[in-house]
C-alpha cells in the first residue's frame, strides 16, 4: 500500500488542474465534488498509506518513493522523491485531515460567492502543496513545496480581490515570507556546496561527520534555515505578515494560517534536527525567539478588537511554544503541540468563522456578545477550542502538549528556568486573551441578531475538531498521568530523543501542576475584566488603559509595521519612484545634448556668406602651409 | 640669352597677384568683381607654375597652366551663369543676398 | 545542406510574405506561418535524430556543420554548425516566431505583407546568429537582424516610435562596430602570427595574444554583446524600444535579441579570449547583480506597464550575465534555462500586454484595476507568467535562477547572496503588476470580452512549455549539456597550466617573437 504514496499529494493537484482548466464552465454545484473530494480521496489514501506504514514498517522506518529526477546537472541530482517515515507520516495525517475537514466546512461557507471554483482550485492547490513540502525527500523539493504553499496563501490572503487591502495584506503576506525564503535559498546553496548533496537525510548524515559542533558553516547553515523557518511561521522578526493575513476567508485562516503552512518552518526545523543539534548558539536562538515572539504576541492578542486578529497573535504566540520546543531540543513536544494546536486552532477559526458568517461579517468582538443561546454549536465548539489553546489541564488536548513543552523547557538539554518562567506568562496570556474572546463574543448582552444557521456541512467538522481538541492530547500521556507517550516513541523513530538532564517525576509533577494552574488564573482574570466588567478592574493587572500609549503599542504589534515601513518600505519606494525615468538614461541624454550643443555651434559657421567660407579658406591654407613650413 | 628673372621675384609677384585676387573675393559684393578677383587667383598660381617650371626647366609647369586657364575658362562659365541666376532671381549682383541658400 | 536551409527558408519565406501581401491581408499571415510551421518540423525533426548522440563520448563538437568558402582571399567562409546549444535557441526562436505571427494576427492591419517580410528576416537573422561559426559571417548575420527589426519599430511602432527605433539602432549598431573592431583585431593577430587569415571560429579559438590585447579586444566583443542582453549602464536603449515596439516587434526583442548577446558570451567572448574574460569576471558579476536589482527596482516604478516588464527583462537577464561569468557546468546550465525562461514568460507578458492594450488602447496602470472580474481567462495567463517571472519554483525560471545561483556560490559567496535579494524583488514588483492590473475594484469600469480562442491557443502553448521546462528540464540540459561541454572542456584546456598572465603571455611569446617584438612590451622572458 505504501506504492499510494505518490496519490495523497497528486489527487489535491489533480482537482486543482480540474478545477483551473474548467475555470468558470463548471457550475457550482458540481465545484465541491472535486475540490472536496480530492482532498478526501488524499485523505484516505494518507490513511492507507499510513494503516500499512504503522502494520508492517518498512526497513530502516523509512519510505522514499522517486517519481522522476526532476534535474540532473553535474552531481546536482535533486529527484521528484517523496520521503515518509514518522515525522512526516504524522504531517501527511494532520493536514490531510484537517484539510479534509476544513475544505468540508468550506463547501458550505464560501457557497454562493463570487469565484466558488477558483477558491477550491487554491485550496487545492495549497494541500497539494503543502503534501510536497512534508513528503519532500530533499531541500530543494521541500523548497517548491515551501513556495507552493506561499503562492496559495497570497492567491487565498487576495481572494476577495476587488477590495485592495485585501491586495496589500496578500502581498505583504508573500513578500516577507519570501525574505525569508531567500534566506532559505541561500542556505540550499551553502549546504549543497559543502555537503555536495540537498537529500535531507544524506545532508544530516554527511553534516555530522563533516561539520564540527558549533563550526562557522553549521551555524551559517542552520542560521540560513531559521529565517526561512522565521518567514514562513510569523516569528519574530518576520511575523508582521501574519494578523494582516486575516484578510483572507476564514477556512483559509483556519487551513494555512494556523493548523498548516505557518508550522512548516516548525517542520523544516524538526526535519533538519541535525544541523540545528550541530549548531547549539543558533538552536539557542531557536529557543529565544520562541519564547520572546510567544510573550509580545500574546500582549498584542490581549488587545485586539478584531476575532480573528486576535486568533492570528494567538497563532504566533502558539507557534513561538513550538519553537520554544525546538530550541530546547523537545522535537516530539514542537510536534505534539503542532497537532493539537492544528486541531483546536482550526476549530477555533471555523468557529469563529460561523459567528462572523451569521453577524454578515462582523469581525468587531465589542458589536458581538449573547450569542450563546443563538448560536449553541459554534459556543460549545469555540469553548472547547479557547479551552484547549488555554490549555486547561487533563481535559483538553492542548494541556497535555503545553505541558509538555514547558516542563522540557524547564528540564530539558538546553532548557532553563527563565525560559520555563516565559512560557509561563504566556500561558497566563493565553488564557486570558482566549477567554476574553469567549466572554465578550458569546456572553454579555446580545448587540446583533444571528441572521443565519450553520447547517450540517458546517456542524461535522466542528464536532470532530471539538473532539480532537479535548481527545488528541491522550495520544501523548506524560510520566505523571498514565506514562503513556504513543506519539513522542512513535515519532522517535525519527526525531532525536529529548534529553533530560535530570529526570525527577517531582519536579514534573510540581511543574505540571503550576502549568495547569496558570492559564485558569488567566481565565479567572479574563472574567472578571470582561464577564463581570468591573471599573475597578479595568485597568487591572496589565496596567493598561484603552487608548493608553501601551495599549495601542500592543495593538499595532508592538510597532513593526511601522519600523519596516520607515526604515525598508518607503525609501524602497521613494527611491524606486524618484528613478522611475532612470537616471542611466539621462546621462545618454546628455550624450546627445552635447551633440546637439557641437552642432549648434558648427552650424553657426554656416552663415551663408560665401566671403566667410573663403577667408576660411584661406586662413585654412595660411595655417596648413604654416605648419608644413615651420614644423 | 637674357639674365635669368630670378625665381624669388616671380614668385613674389605670384603672391601679390594672389593676395590682392583673395583680397578682392574677401571685400567685394559684387558677383562679378568676385569672379574677376578669384580670375586673379588662378592667374596667380598659373604664374607660379610657370615659373616653378622654368625654374627646373621642365615643361609641366606650362601645362599646368594650359589646365588651369581651361578651368579658368568653365569657372568663368559656370561663374556668369550664376550671376545671370541671382540677377534674374534676386535682382541683384550681391552675393551676400544669397546667404539664405545655405543648408 | 540542412544548415543553410534552415536560415534560408525564412529569409525566402519573409520575401514570399511580402508577394503575398498583394494578395490580401490575410495571405501573408498565413504564408508565414506555414513556412515557420515548416520550419519547426525541420528542427524537430533534427533534435529528434540526434537527441540519442547527444550523450555519446565519442560525439563530436558538432552535429551538423556546413562548410563553403565564400571570400576564400581574406579567409571569409560560409561556416554555419549546430550543436545542442545553437538547437534549443533555434527552437525557442521558431517558437517565439510562431507567437509573433499569431499575436499579430489582428493587430497588424497595414502593410501586412511587409510587416512579416520584417518578421520573417528577424527570425533568419537570429537562425544565422545562431548557427555562424564564421566571424564575419556571425557579425553579418549580427547587423542583418537589426535593419529588419528597426523597420519594424519605425513603421509599426507606437507613439514614439521614430526616437526609440533611432535609440535602438544607434546603441546595436555602436556597439556592433566594436565587436567588428574586435574580430578585426583578432583575425590580423591570429594571421601575423600564423599566417593563416582567416575568419574560421575553430581555427580562432587559443590565438595566442598578450594580456592586455585580449582584454581589449574581449571588451570590444562584450560591448557589443551586453547592449544586447543588456547590461545595465548599457540598457537605455530596452525600455524605449519595447515600449514602443509592436507586440511581435517586443516577443522577438526579449525573446530573441537578447539571446543573442548571452548565445555571443558563451560562443564566444570566452572561449575566445579565456584569460581575459577571467580577469573581467568580476567586473561582469558586479554588473549583473546591478542590473537584477536596479532592473527590478526601476521595473517597480513603472507606470506603463510595457516598460514595467521590460524591466524585468534586465533583471532577469542579468542573472544570466551573472550565470555565464560563473563559468561552472551548475551556472552555465542555469544561464541557459533562463535564456529559454525568459524568452517563453516574458515573451507571453508582452503578448499579454499588446492583449490588453488591444482592448483598452492604453498601457497606463493608472487605468487598469480589476480586470480579472471581467477577464478572468487572462487574469489567468497574467498570474501564471508572473509567477514564472518570480521565480516560482515549479516553473521554469526558477530552475534556471537556481542553478545559477547555486553555481555562482561556488564562485563567490558574497555574489550569489546579494542575487538572491532578486527573489525578493522580483516578488514586489510581480505582485504588483498583478495588482494594479488585475486586481482592485474596476474603477474604470471595464466591460472586456476575455481570452479569444487564438490568445488561448497561444497562452495555452507557452504555459505548457514554461510548466515542463520547469518540472522536467531534463531533455532540454541534456540537450544544452552537448553545446556547453564543449566550450567548456576548450576554456578548461586553455587555462590549465596558464592560470596567470604572464606566465602565460611569455609562453606565448617564446612562440611567436616576430608577432610581438620585445621591445613594444616589457614583459620579461621566462
Amino acid at each position: 500500500m505504501l506504492q499510494l504514496l505518490w496519490l495523497v499529494p497528486a489527487l489535491p493537484f489533480a482537482g486543482f488542474v480540474l478545477l483551473a482548466l474548467s475555470g468558470r464552465r463548471l457550475p457550482d454545484r458540481w465545484v465541491p465534488f472535486i475540490g472536496v473530494g480530492s482532498v478526501g480521496l488524499s485523505l484516505l489514501a494518507a490513511v492507507l498509506v499510513a494503516t500499512s506504514f504503522l502494520a508492517a514498517p518498512p526497513p530502516g522506518y523509512a519510505y522514499s518513493q522517486t517519481l522522476w529526477t526532476w534535474m540532473s546537472v553535474g552531481s546536482f541530482t535533486p529527484g521528484i522523491t517523496l520521503y515518509l517515515d514518522a515525522l512526516s507520516l504524522v504531517m501527511v495525517v494532520v493536514v490531510t485531515f484537517v484539510g479534509f475537514f476544513i475544505h468540508l466546512y468550506s463547501a458550505e461557507f464560501m457557497a454562493g460567492g463570487e469565484g466558488y471554483g477558483r477558491f477550491f482550485a487554491y485550496m487545492n492547490l495549497f494541500v497539494g502543496s503543502m503534501l510536497t513540502l512534508v513528503l519532500a525527500s530533499n531541500l530543494l523539493l521541500l523548497y517548491l513545496g515551501w513556495e507552493g504553499v506561499g503562492l496559495c496563501s497570497y492567491l487565498l490572503i487576495g481572494f476577495w480581490y476587488q477590495d485592495s487591502y485585501n491586495g496589500y495584506a496578500a502581498r505583504k503576506a508573500f513578500v516577507v515570507t519570501r525574505v525569508g525564503d531567500a534566506a532559505l535559498a541561500i542556505g540550499l546553496f551553502l549546504i549543497f556546496n559543502s555537503l555536495g548533496t540537498l537529500e535531507i537525510q544524506d545532508l544530516m548524515r554527511r553534516a555530522a561527520q563533516q561539520w564540527a559542533p558549533g563550526s562557522a558553516l553549521a551555524l551559517s547553515a542552520a542560521a540560513l534555515l531559521l529565517v526561512g523557518a522565521l518567514g514562513k511561521s510569523a516569528q519574530l522578526p518576520l511575523q508582521t505578515w501574519l494578523p494582516d493575513a486575516m484578510a483572507g476567508p476564514t477556512p483559509v485562516s483556519a487551513l494555512i494560517h494556523a493548523a498548516t503552512m505557518v508550522t512548516a518552518g516548525v517542520y523544516l526545523i524538526a526535519r533538519t534536527n541535525v544541523l540545528f543539534a550541530l549548531a547549539p548558539a543558533v538552536q539557542l536562538a531557536v529557543a529565544v525567539i520562541g519564547a520572546v515572539t510567544l510573550l509580545l504576541a500574546g500582549f498584542s492578542a490581549l488587545t485586539q478588537w478584531d476575532i480573528k486578529r486576535v486568533l492570528a497573535y494567538s497563532t504566533i504566540s502558539q507557534i513561538g511554544y513550538m519553537f520554544l520546543a525546538l530550541g530546547v531540543g523537545a522535537w516530539t513536544a514542537a510536534i505534539f503541540h503542532f497537532m493539537t494546536h492544528a486541531f483546536f486552532k482550526s476549530l477555533l477559526f471555523l468557529a469563529a468563522g460561523v459567528v462572523i458568517m451569521s453577524l454578515d461579517e462582523e469581525h468587531d468582538m465589542f458589536k458581538m456578545g449573547g450569542l450563546r443561546r443563538s448560536l449553541p454549536l459554534a459556543f460549545w465548539t469555540f469553548l472547547v477550542g479557547a479551552a484547549s489553546l488555554s490549555a486547561l489541564p487533563l481535559v483538553t488536548a492542548g494541556g497535555y502538549s503545553k505541558e509538555s513543552i514547558l516542563y522540557q523547557a524547564w528540564a530539558g538539554q538546553a532548557g532553563s528556568p527563565w525560559l520555563w518562567a516565559v512560557g509561563i506568562a504566556g500561558a497566563f496570556l493565553t488564557g486570558m486573551y482566549s477567554f476574553r474572546m469567549v466572554f465578550l463574543t458569546f456572553f454579555g448582552e446580545m448587540k446583533q441578531q444571528p441572521s443565519k444557521k450553520p447547517s450540517i456541512d458546517i456542524g461535522i467538522p466542528l464536532v470532530v475538531l471539538a473532539a480532537l481538541s479535548i481527545a488528541g492530547g491522550y495520544i501523548d500521556l506524560p510520566r505523571t498521568l498514565g506514562n503513556l507517550p504513543i506519539l513522542s516513541s512513535f515519532l522517535q523513530n525519527t526525531l532525536p530523543p529529548t534529553v533530560i538532564a535530570q529526570p525527577a517525576i517531582d519536579t514534573e509533577l510540581v511543574l505540571g501542576v503550576i502549568a495547569g494552574v496558570v492559564p485558569l488564573i488567566g481565565i479567572y482574570f479574563a472574567y472578571l475584566l470582561f464577564f463581570q466588567r468591573r471599573p475597578a478592574y479595568a485597568d487591572g493587572p496589565t496596567r493598561v488603559a484603552r487608548g493608553g500609549p501601551l495599549y495601542r503599542l500592543w495593538f499595532a504589534g508592538w510597532g513593526f509595521d511601522w519600523l519596516y515601513d520607515r526604515l525598508i518600505v518607503r525609501p524602497f519606494v521613494w527611491a524606486a519612484r524618484a528613478d522611475k525615468d532612470d537616471v542611466i538614461d539621462s546621462v545618454y541624454d546628455g550624450i546627445t545634448r552635447l551633440n546637439v550643443v557641437f552642432n549648434n555651434l558648427l552650424s553657426g559657421t554656416e552663415s551663408g556668406r560665401v566671403r566667410w567660407y573663403a577667408a576660411g579658406i584661406a586662413l585654412g591654407a595660411v595655417v596648413v602651409i604654416a605648419i608644413g613650413v615651420f614644423a | 640669352m637674357i639674365a635669368a628673372v630670378p625665381m624669388a621675384h616671380g614668385l613674389i609677384l605670384a603672391g601679390c597677384l594672389f593676395a590682392i585676387g583673395l583680397i578682392g573675393v574677401l571685400v567685394r559684393r559684387d558677383i562679378i568683381f568676385v569672379l574677376a578677383s578669384i580670375e586673379i587667383m588662378l592667374n596667380a598660381s598659373g604664374l607660379a607654375f610657370v615659373v616653378a617650371g622654368s625654374r627646373w626647366g621642365q615643361p609641366d609647369g606650362q601645362i599646368m597652366f594650359i589646365f588651369i586657364l581651361t578651368m579658368a575658362a568653365t569657372e568663368v562659365s559656370v561663374g556668369l551663369a550664376l550671376a545671370l541666376q541671382l540677377h534674374g532671381r534676386l535682382r541683384t549682383l550681391d552675393i551676400d543676398a544669397a546667404s539664405k541658400m545655405r543648408g | 545542406m540542412i544548415l543553410p536551409w534552415i536560415v534560408a527558408i525564412l529569409f525566402i519565406g519573409g520575401v514570399l510574405a511580402w508577394v503575398a501581401g498583394r494578395l490580401g491581408p490575410q495571405w501573408p499571415r498565413w504564408v508565414s506561418m506555414i513556412v515557420l510551421l515548416i520550419h519547426l518540423a525541420l528542427l524537430v525533426a533534427i533534435w529528434a535524430q540526434y537527441f540519442g548522440q547527444l550523450t555519446l563520448s565519442s560525439r563530436g563538437p558538432w552535429l551538423i556543420e556546413f562548410n563553403q568558402p565564400w571570400i576564400p582571399q581574406v579567409g571569409i567562409s560560409f561556416y554555419l554548425a549546430m550543436d545542442g546549444l545553437s538547437l534549443l535557441l533555434l527552437l525557442l526562436t521558431n517558437l517565439l516566431g510562431i507567437m509573433g505571427v499569431l499575436t499579430s494576427w489582428n493587430a497588424i492591419k497595414e502593410r501586412v505583407g511587409f510587416f512579416h517580410f520584417h518578421l520573417l528576416w528577424i527570425l533568419s537573422g537570429v537562425v544565422g546568429v545562431f548557427l555562424a561559426l564564421d566571424l564575419f559571417l556571425f557579425y553579418f548575420f549580427w547587423e542583418m537582424m537589426l535593419v529588419p527589426l528597426y523597420f519594424l519599430i519605425a513603421l509599426w511602432g507606437h507613439e514614439n516610435r521614430i526616437y526609440a527605433a533611432i535609440k535602438f539602432f544607434i546603441f546595436t549598431q555602436a556597439s556592433g562596430l566594436l565587436m567588428l573592431l574586435g574580430i578585426i583585431g583578432l583575425y590580423f593577430i591570429h594571421g601575423q602570427s600564423t599566417g593563416v587569415y582567416t575568419f574560421n571560429y575553430n581555427q580562432l579559438l587559443g590565438t595566442p595574444l598578450p594580456a592586455s590585447t585580449a582584454l581589449w579586444l574581449m571588451l570590444g566583443f562584450f560591448v557589443a554583446f551586453a547592449v544586447k542582453i543588456p547590461v545595465v549602464p548599457l540598457h537605455p536603449w530596452l525600455p524605449d524600444a519595447h515600449t514602443e515596439a509592436p507586440t511581435a516587434g517586443s516577443v522577438d526583442l526579449a525573446g530573441l535579441l537578447l539571446k543573442v548577446g548571452a548565445y555571443g558570451m558563451i560562443r564566444f567572448l570566452v572561449p575566445l579570449f579565456p584569460q581575459a574574460a577571467f580577469s573581467f569576471a568580476p567586473v561582469a558579476m558586479v554588473l549583473g547583480i546591478a542590473g537584477i536589482l536596479y532592473g527590478a527596482a526601476l521595473a517597480f516604478a513603472q507606470t506603463d506597464l510595457k516598460r514595467l516588464i521590460a524591466y524585468t527583462s534586465i533583471s532577469h537577464m542579468g542573472f544570466v550575465l551573472l550565470g555565464i561569468f560563473a563559468w561552472n557546468e551548475l551556472a552555465l546550465q542555469g544561464a541557459v534555462i533562463i535564456m529559454l525562461a525568459h524568452g517563453l514568460s516574458t515573451g507571453a507578458l508582452f503578448i499579454l500586454v499588446g492583449d490588453i492594450q488591444e482592448r483598452i488602447h492604453t498601457r497606463e496602470l493608472g487605468r487598469m484595476g480589476g480586470m480579472w472580474s471581467t477577464m478572468p481567462g487572462m487574469g489567468t495567463a497574467g498570474m501564471f507568467f508572473a509567477l514564472a517571472s518570480l521565480g516560482l519554483p515549479g516553473l521554469a525560471n526558477f530552475v534556471g535562477e537556481f542553478l545559477v545561483l547555486l553555481g555562482v556560490y561556488q564562485v563567490n559567496v558574497a555574489a550569489a547572496a546579494v542575487a538572491t535579494i532578486g527573489f525578493v524583488l522580483a516578488t514586489v514588483y510581480a505582485l504588483w503588476m498583478m495588482q494594479r492590473v488585475f486586481f482592485g475594484p474596476n474603477r474604470e469600469g471595464w466591460k472586456l470580452p476575455d481570452v479569444n480562442a487564438r490568445e488561448a491557443t497561444i497562452y495555452a502553448v507557452l504555459m505548457f512549455f514554461v510548466l515542463v521546462l520547469g518540472i522536467y528540464p531534463q531533455p532540454v540540459l541534456t540537450t544544452a549539456k552537448h553545446g556547453l561541454d564543449n566550450v567548456q572542456r576548450y576554456v578548461a584546456r586553455e587555462l590549465d597550466g596558464a592560470p596567470p598572465f604572464d606566465s602565460s603571455a611569455a609562453r606565448l611569446r617564446s612562440d611567436n617573437d616576430h608577432a610581438n617584438p620585445p621591445s613594444s612590451d616589457h614583459r620579461s622572458r621566462p
